[in-house]
């Protein structure tokens, strides 16, 4: 086992990791592991813009882009956090082209914003705004590459493709992480004074989803094994539009632009649901606007999809300005959709809950918030919480800028306050040990495969777009079953090179472990807030319910669910309509 | 429908050099080529070994070569691929890790050795963004969209034959930087291109072009570079 020494180890190379590399390197030693290759990071998947009100097409002030965020999160999401996340981000995009990032531009040479789901003016009560930042619908892609470039320009050590199996948190103090370096197979051991998460989120556990199949939630596994709860994990969004069968995602800026949601008979059904805003209203309310259609029967040809039909922007536009949207339909869809609607489906987007944190990225151990030292978390793996239960479109890059430079920031004034370094717990690189030998030994009957894809379905029927009290009391019986069947499972790779077998058991591990915690809250929690809507609680319970869900797991399943108050600190509570 | 996948394999420590193994599968109607991967991974043979990620074109992780053709897995229909046969081979002139991955190191290291980052003129205002305007930010269409997946680079000729070629990836990110009107030197990104295994390898046989999951074209991006350093002598 190889001993590693870095001041700061960074584990993902999104976003929200690389921000937090950027500001941290040159006052410290920075290294940043990442179970894939960086600009493969899921970031890069992100298409249709980041959120901020610089006013370059139209009248726009942060506090409209913080009220949005409040009302579209309903009213779960802390405000405080949530001001921090409007506020600065204009001088985020600002640094960010700075930095070279590629935005779309006006006839005036400024950064072209479009309109998207829930961002409107007036304190919600006047028209779209178009406030999403964009670098035509490859926002994502062109905010990672050049961060990841900014990085090479000063320096930052990567680790590629090492997976992480271990975090060490002993005492409400971390020590490092332990990692797998894929290519070679052996492990390493990265003692740190301080660890930062950017892991990503944990929606692949659903069968049709939008995530990449590296976006596995291993981050949020890995707070749970060293008894570290997770908030509001039961709030995971459906995006309205992935692309039926497989669920890649269709930027929420299609209807943007002025896209269509049509059911079987024609309808833009969406009048019974939003009449205000129609296909732009958040993305809870339009999911379950679809699944209401495609349950009632009036999907296309009765089928699981509607239609998402672009034709009348023209083909101009939607080559100009949803290029990849376009490619998108003809490769996966065999649909060009300027000429014919896109068949569509809720597909499973985006993690609302994740590892507390408050705005500076330090880890919260418990309802009082006490920081467990020298861990820190940004992006979608943490939850500050900026989403709330439901999260508006181009507020994730956002977050994963902003709270990823603010906690680099925090780091690095935490290096500058001369902390020193923990050791290494005698026991821990024997367990990431165990951890890896139990698997790459396993020669047991049960499959990986088999009980992945059970997972993934009973998740989509039981945690879907909408929930029930008996559904969930299923998916606990499922949960204890397939990890039951997980104690026996057998792998044929025995090999130490790039085996991807040991990965994708590990990654089933870590899924079957923080399923626990999405169902315990999920259950507990008897009422419907933005993403969790329960069909045998359909009302939000704000004198029962407006608070966040903490959650701590043991080895054995059990999960102990812990509560804390939301920061409210401009908005009361309303009605949430569009 | 059924295929039959004839699949490179080549286990590191175990065997000298790749073999081919067959997999028969009913492919699904929408099944890509990585969907058929993931079944025989699943299902077939767990020891099966290759990249992937985000499953629709934008990671760049699955390149590979398909039927002689340097495609991403994820987004080649198998319904699109002609005969029973379908061929997966990794991608050619790397050094193969095992069965479809190969070692990118010496692919990365060019596209680093560019300098694949801006290089401002002066100091940005403080308070809001440097301006550009859409005639100069449409210069980087065609280039920015690189995906770092490598399909152009492994299929050229040029790079088979001098191994210390830059190759089109990175010669098409020098272009995305030198073209940015935000960018100030030019001429120091020009020197690094103007090299002997640098702009001046490439004869314009556009295998990258023809390559590019993305449809860009690097050698249409080398031409413009080659001009550049003409005009301006370096």
């Amino acid at each position: 086992m190889e001993y590693h020494r870095h001041e700061v180890v960074i584990v993902g190379a999104g976003i929200a990791g690389l921000s937090a590399a950027l500001e941290v390197q040159g006052s410290a030693d920075v290294a940043v592991l990442s179970k894939i290759f960086p600009t493969r990071s899921h970031s890069t998947a992100a298409q249709g813009g980041t959120a901020a009100a610089l006013g370059n097409m139209e009248e726009d002030h942060w506090e409209w882009h913080w009220y949005d965020t409040v009302k579209g999160s309903d009213f779960l999401g802390d405000q405080d956090a949530q001001e921090v996340l409007c506020r600065e981000a204009p001088e985020v995009i600002f640094a960010l082209e700075h930095l070279g990032v590629p935005w779309s531009r006006t006839e005036s040479g400024r950064i072209m914003q479009r309109p998207f789901g829930g961002h409107f003016s007036q304190f919600g009560k006047g028209s779209p705004v178009r406030r999403a930042c964009m670098v035509a619908d490859r926002n994502g892609h062109a905010i990672l590459h050049c961060l990841y470039e900014q990085c090479l320009k000063r320096g930052v050590r990567f680790y590629s493709e090492f997976l992480v199996v271990t975090l060490m948190v002993r005492e409400g103090r971390c020590h490092g992480v332990v990692a797998w370096d894929v290519a070679r197979g052996d492990l390493h051991v990265f003692e740190a004074k301080a660890v930062m998460f950017g892991t990503g989120g944990y929606a692949s556990a659903w069968q049709v989803n939008t995530n990449c199949l590296a976006n596995t939630g291993d981050g949020l596994a890995l707070v749970l094994e060293v008894g570290l709860p997770l908030e509001d994990m039961e709030f995971v969004q459906f995006h309205p539009t992935g692309i039926y069968p497989s669920g890649i995602l269709v930027t929420e800026g299609a209807r943007g632009e002025g896209g269509y949601l049509l059911n079987d008979r024609g309808e833009r059904f969406m009048e019974r649901y939003a009449p205000s805003k129609m296909e732009v209203a958040p993305r809870d309310i339009v999911s379950r606007a679809e699944q209401t259609e495609i349950d009632e029967g009036r999907g296309i040809g009765g089928k699981g999809y509607v239609h998402l039909d672009l034709r009348h922007l023209g083909k101009k536009l939607i080559l100009e300005k949803l290029p990849q949207i376009h490619e998108m339909g003809v490769k996966f869809a065999g649909v060009d959709c300027t000429e014919a609607p896109l068949p569509i489906l809720p597909t499973a987007h985006y993690a609302m809950g994740g590892i507390p944190t408050n705005v500076d990225g330090e880890v919260l151990a418990d309802e009082k918030g006490t920081v467990v030292e020298g861990f820190f978390a940004a992006g979608e793996c943490a939850c500050v919480s900026v989403h709330g239960a439901n999260r508006l479109g181009t507020n994730s890059t956002l977050e994963c800028a902003v709270f990823g430079r603010r906690t680099g920031r925090r780091i690095r004034r935490y290096m500058e306050a001369g902390v020193e370094y923990r050791g290494v717990p005698e026991e821990e690189p024997e367990r990431a040990q165990k951890k890896v030998a139990d698997i790459l030994e396993a020669r047991g009957p049960e499959r990986v495969s088999r009980l992945r894809a059970e997972l993934k379905e009973s998740m989509t029927k039981n945690m879907g777009v909408f929930r029930t009290g008996e559904g969930m009391r299923e998916q606990v019986e499922k949960l204890r079953e397939l990890r039951e069947r997980y104690g026996r499972i057998g792998i044929t790779d025995h090999q130490k090179v790039f085996n991807t077998e040991l990965e994708e058991a590990l990654e089933l591990g870590h899924a079957l472990a923080f399923c626990d915690v999405i169902v315990a809250g999920g259950l507990a929690r008897e009422e419907s807030r933005g993403a969790h809507a329960r069909k045998d609680f359909p009302k939000r319970d704000d004198a029962k319910w407006l608070k966040h869900t903490l959650a701590w797991r043991s080895e054995d399943g059990s999960v102990r669910l812990g509560y804390k108050p939301v920061a409210i600190t401009r908005f009361q509570p309303e009605e949430r309509k569009y | 429908m059924e295929r039959i996948f004839r699949v490179y394999r080549y286990q590191p420590g175990q065997e000298e050099r790749g073999r081919y193994q067959e997999y028969r599968v009913e492919v699904g109607t929408s099944w890509t080529v990585l969907d058929a991967l993931g079944y025989i991974k699943g299902e077939l043979d767990g020891t099966l070994t290759y990249r992937r990620s985000c499953r629709h074109g934008i990671c760049g992780s699955c390149a590979m070569t398909i039927n002689g053709h340097n495609r991403l897995a994820c987004e080649t229909q198998v319904k699109d691929l002609k005969g029973d046969r379908i061929e997966l081979e990794p991608l050619r002139s790397f050094r193969v890790i095992r069965d479809l991955v190969v070692d990118m190191g010496e692919f990365y290291d060019r596209y680093e050795a560019v300098k694949p980052f801006l290089m401002p003129r002066g100091a940005p205002p403080t308070d809001r963004e440097r301006l550009q305007s859409p005639e100069d930010r449409r210069k980087l269409d065609g280039a920015y969209e690189c995906i770092l997946c490598g399909c152009c680079t492994s299929s050229c000729p040029s790079f088979w034959a001098d191994r210390k070629f830059l190759g089109p990836a990175a010669l098409l990110k020098a272009y995305r930087y030198v073209f940015d009107s935000r960018d100030q030197d030019m001429g120091e990104r020009l020197k690094i291109v103007n090299d002997p295994h640098g702009l001046w390898r490439c004869h314009t046989i556009f295998n990258c072009a023809e390559a590019c999951p993305k449809g860009l074209n690097p050698t249409r991006a080398i031409g413009a570079l080659k001009r550049e350093v003409v005009k301006r002598r370096i």
